[in-house]
């Protein structure tokens, strides 16, 4: 399509012809103030704050739904504009309340930081302000305070098209227009926090995050969510600096972040709410070993001591085909890689699973959700699980159990009784060996001889491949809780103990590692993973293949 | 409509253990040591003190304009003078109907130079109020009396015009004030967290 060129507040952009004035104007680093304009939504132009001034015409524009000419002049910091935008927002607040102390929105919201950019008049109005619904329970996850709406329809929109379930509208007619659930709806989409984000101020506020913790306490890192096979890209907000106001947990809230390759604005309420695993009193914070019935603690260094020699003592003794090791889709590549180089190269273990079972799979649908709820799985491939390293069944090992054919069980983050149910209970007890490592405390671990603490994926930086082959980096947001450590720094250790050689300290070096060695993974560069991510040689279209 | 705050306060554990501040005092020189070289360096500004008011003291006695000489209040036999606009220990303000004006809003929390104020918020019954503090406590060990909290805060939920300047304790912990402490509800006891024999 043709380029046009022209010039905004005397900056000259070039941008697609026809393409919206707002769009190029953000592009050149100059904000235009809008609210009801939203890439992904549309551009109604009901709100009028995005006007500005075009040379030749004579009334002022809403930048939001001028095309771009060739040649255009155009102003959003003039006096007639400003002066234009200034008045739509003593619009917008002519009945808004005054709730910032109690308005969860507050420190993010868009009225706050457009009144002190450009608003700052003093109110001029005499009348009562109208009153509306304070409080509204509108679904599971979304409470509404329709007095603090300003009528963008956002959110309308977002449930017209996105989730296309349309459980809210717009009633009555001026002043006293409002936003309300249509009669006996509620919002209670599997996609419904979204509106909580896109809502520009706090008539949406998320239940969830209610109240919790001011937004300015908050600490935010670009992370992934580990939900399921889609790996969304997100923002996790922690909170360490005043743990009393989220009664000590770390992570507050996860926000979804703009990725057009993986998933749009849009996180499902799955993902968003998904974290609490992560604080919860089940997490494992400290090694234990049973002996003699009896349940003892211990250090790295003993446990680095002690549980390879056993292994390999016992695969020496009963053949290492007798060794199942239950990996999981939910660990990083760094993570798969050290679990590949201890169970396969050097232990060379029977029995390996990583693909998903009962255990980690659920609803799946066309916009987001993956039916795989762990986020690697295609990391997994690329490094040969399934492929060139044969994977096992949760059927097979549980026949080799009672059998007797499998002696020992090693079991990351997942738990076989979920899938086997109460009658594998028995054939457990058979087991020579068994551990369990992973965050959370599961049935296994009660019943398996070690037990080994990891880290939650936020507070280890490692990259994960999506379904489609989409590598992204997430980052630390947190310290190791307790004495947990990440997957690759155990298996890592025990390699060394076994003999073996690992020369890394950190993901990234083993990430530089993968990229050397792997075909999948070369010509990837961890810092060239950028905030969107790149896709695996494997999975791009076969025009870009090389190009990286 | 509205009931009046929770009589007791449930804690999160995160604030069951109240971080101590380690203080490094400095090491004495050896002049210091010695004892007697200090002794007479106190004795010299002593006696200075004393000459310098006997002369102003004497000079206005017989008429002359002259600075006034201190004054020694008997303290604490004689009450401490504060002035009227002085800062000094907090309280929280309440409504006509006895609930705390506070809602929650950290905004104290938050300019608090010396991080001393601690709030927890919840749902408050009455949907006009929206939010109010469940717990609300102010460590008056930490605390400058900058008075920034009454500054910031948009309610007048607190004051510090107590005219109450003694909050001394025989702990750390006990120099922390509760919302049911700072409204009135509840007074002080200094010792509450003595270990009794
Ligand atoms: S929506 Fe924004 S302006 Fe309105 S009360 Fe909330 S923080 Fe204040
Ligand atoms: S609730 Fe928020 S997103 Fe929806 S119309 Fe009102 S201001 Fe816009
Ligand atoms: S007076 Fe200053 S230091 Fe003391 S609580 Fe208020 S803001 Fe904090
Ligand atoms: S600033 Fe006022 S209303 Fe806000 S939390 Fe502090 S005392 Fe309460
Ligand atoms: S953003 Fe242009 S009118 Fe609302």
């Amino acid at each position: 399509m043709k380029t046009v060129k022209f010039t905004i507040n005397g900056k000259p952009v070039e941008a697609k012809e026809n393409s919206l004035v707002i769009d190029a104007a953000r592009e050149a680093g100059i904000e235009v103030p809008h609210y009801c304009y939203h890439p992904a939504l549309g551009n109604p132009g009901v709100c009028r704050l995005c006007m500005v001034e075009v040379e030749g015409m004579p009334k002022l524009q809403v930048s939001c739904r001028l095309p771009a000419k060739e040649g255009m002049v155009v102003r959003s910091n003039s006096g007639p504009a400003r002066t234009a935008q200034a008045a739509s927002l003593e619009f917008h607040l002519a009945n808004h309340p005054l709730d910032c102390p109690v308005c969860d929105q507050a420190g993010e919201c868009y009225l706050q930081d457009y009144y002190m950019r450009f608003g700052g008049y003093t109110s001029t109005m005499r009348e009562d302000k109208v009153h509306k619904h304070k409080r509204l329970d509108i679904g599971p996850n979304v409470m509404l305070d329709s007095e603090r709406c300003i009528l963008c329809t956002r959110c309308v929109r977002f449930l017209d098209k996105v989730t296309k379930t349309s459980e809210l509208g717009i009633f009555n007619r001026g002043s006293r227009s409002e936003l309300l659930p249509y009669p006996g709806m509620s919002v209670d989409n599997p996609y419904s926090g979204n509106i909580t984000d896109i809502c520009p101020v706090g008539a949406l506020t998320d239940k969830n995050f209610r109240f919790k913790v001011r937004v300015w306490y908050l600490d935010r890192t670009p992370s992934i969510c580990t939900g399921c096979a889609r790996g969304c890209s997100v923002e996790v907000h922690t909170n360490t600096k005043r743990p009393w106001h989220t009664d000590g947990k770390r992570v507050a809230r996860l926000l979804p972040r703009h990725n057009p390759e993986v998933n749009d604005y849009w996180i499902c309420d799955e993902g968003r709410y998904g974290f609490d695993y992560i604080d919860a009193p089940t997490r494992l914070k400290a090694i234990s070993v049973m002996e003699n019935d009896k349940l003892r603690g211990l250090t790295w260094d003993e446990t680095v001591a002690a549980l390879p020699a056993e292994l390999s003592a016992l695969c020496a003794e009963k053949g290492s085909s007798g060794l199942a090791v239950v990996l999981s889709g939910t660990l990083s590549n760094e993570d798969l890689f050290a679990a590949r180089l201890l169970f396969v190269d050097t232990l060379k273990a029977g029995h390996l699973l990583v693909k998903t079972g009962p255990d980690q799979e659920g609803e799946e649908d066309a916009l987001l959700r993956r039916k795989e709820k762990v986020p690697n799985l295609r990391g997994a491939q690329a490094l040969g699980f399934g492929g060139r390293i044969q994977e096992s069944s949760w059927g097979n090992i549980l026949d080799g159990i009672t059998s007797g054919k499998i002696w020992g069980l090693y079991v990351v983050d997942r738990d076989p009784s979920a899938v086997w149910g109460e009658k594998a209970n028995g054939a457990l007890s058979r087991l020579r060996f068994s551990a369990y490592q992973g965050v959370n405390v599961t049935h296994f671990a009660d019943s398996a001889r070690w037990v080994l603490p990891s880290c939650a994926y936020v507070e280890e930086s490692g990259t994960f491949a999506n379904f489609q082959g989409h590598v992204q980096k997430a980052k630390a947001a947190l310290q190791p809780l307790g004495d947990a450590r990440p997957d690759w720094m155990i298996w890592g250790a025990f390699v060394r103990a076994l003999g073996g050689s690992f020369p890394f300290d950190s993901a990234r070096g083993i990430f530089t590692h993968l990229t050397e060695t792997e075909s999948e993974f070369k010509g990837l560069r961890w810092d060239g993973l950028g905030k969107d991510g790149v896709k695996l040689a494997g999975s791009r279209e076969p025009q870009t293949a090389g190009a990286a | 409509m509205t009931d009046p705050a929770p009589e007791t306060q449930e804690r999160p554990a995160s604030l069951a253990r109240h971080p101590a501040r380690i203080v490094t005092r400095p090491v004495m020189r050896f002049q210091e040591r010695i004892y007697l070289i200090e002794v007479w360096h106190g004795l010299v500004i002593t006696s200075r003190h004393f000459f310098v008011n006997l002369w102003r003291h004497t000079r206005r006695a017989i008429g002359l304009v002259a600075r006034a000489g201190a004054v020694t209040i008997q303290y604490p036999d004689d009450p401490a003078v504060v002035a009227k606009r002085g800062r000094t220990r907090h309280r929280l303000m309440k409504r006509e109907d006895g609930t705390p004006r506070c809602v929650a809003c950290m905004m104290c929390e938050t300019v608090c130079p010396a991080k001393c104020i601690k709030i927890v918020a919840e749902e408050s019954p009455d949907v006009m109020i929206e939010k109010r503090a469940k717990i609300f406590d102010i460590d008056m060990g930490l605390c400058v009396f900058c008075g920034y909290c009454v500054e910031a805060c948009p309610e007048d939920a607190i004051r510090m015009d107590t005219g109450q300047v003694e909050m001394s304790s025989f702990n750390r912990q006990d120099m922390v004030w509760n919302m049911q402490e700072l409204l009135g509800n509840k007074k002080k006891d200094p010792a509450a967290n003595v270990p009794r024999l």
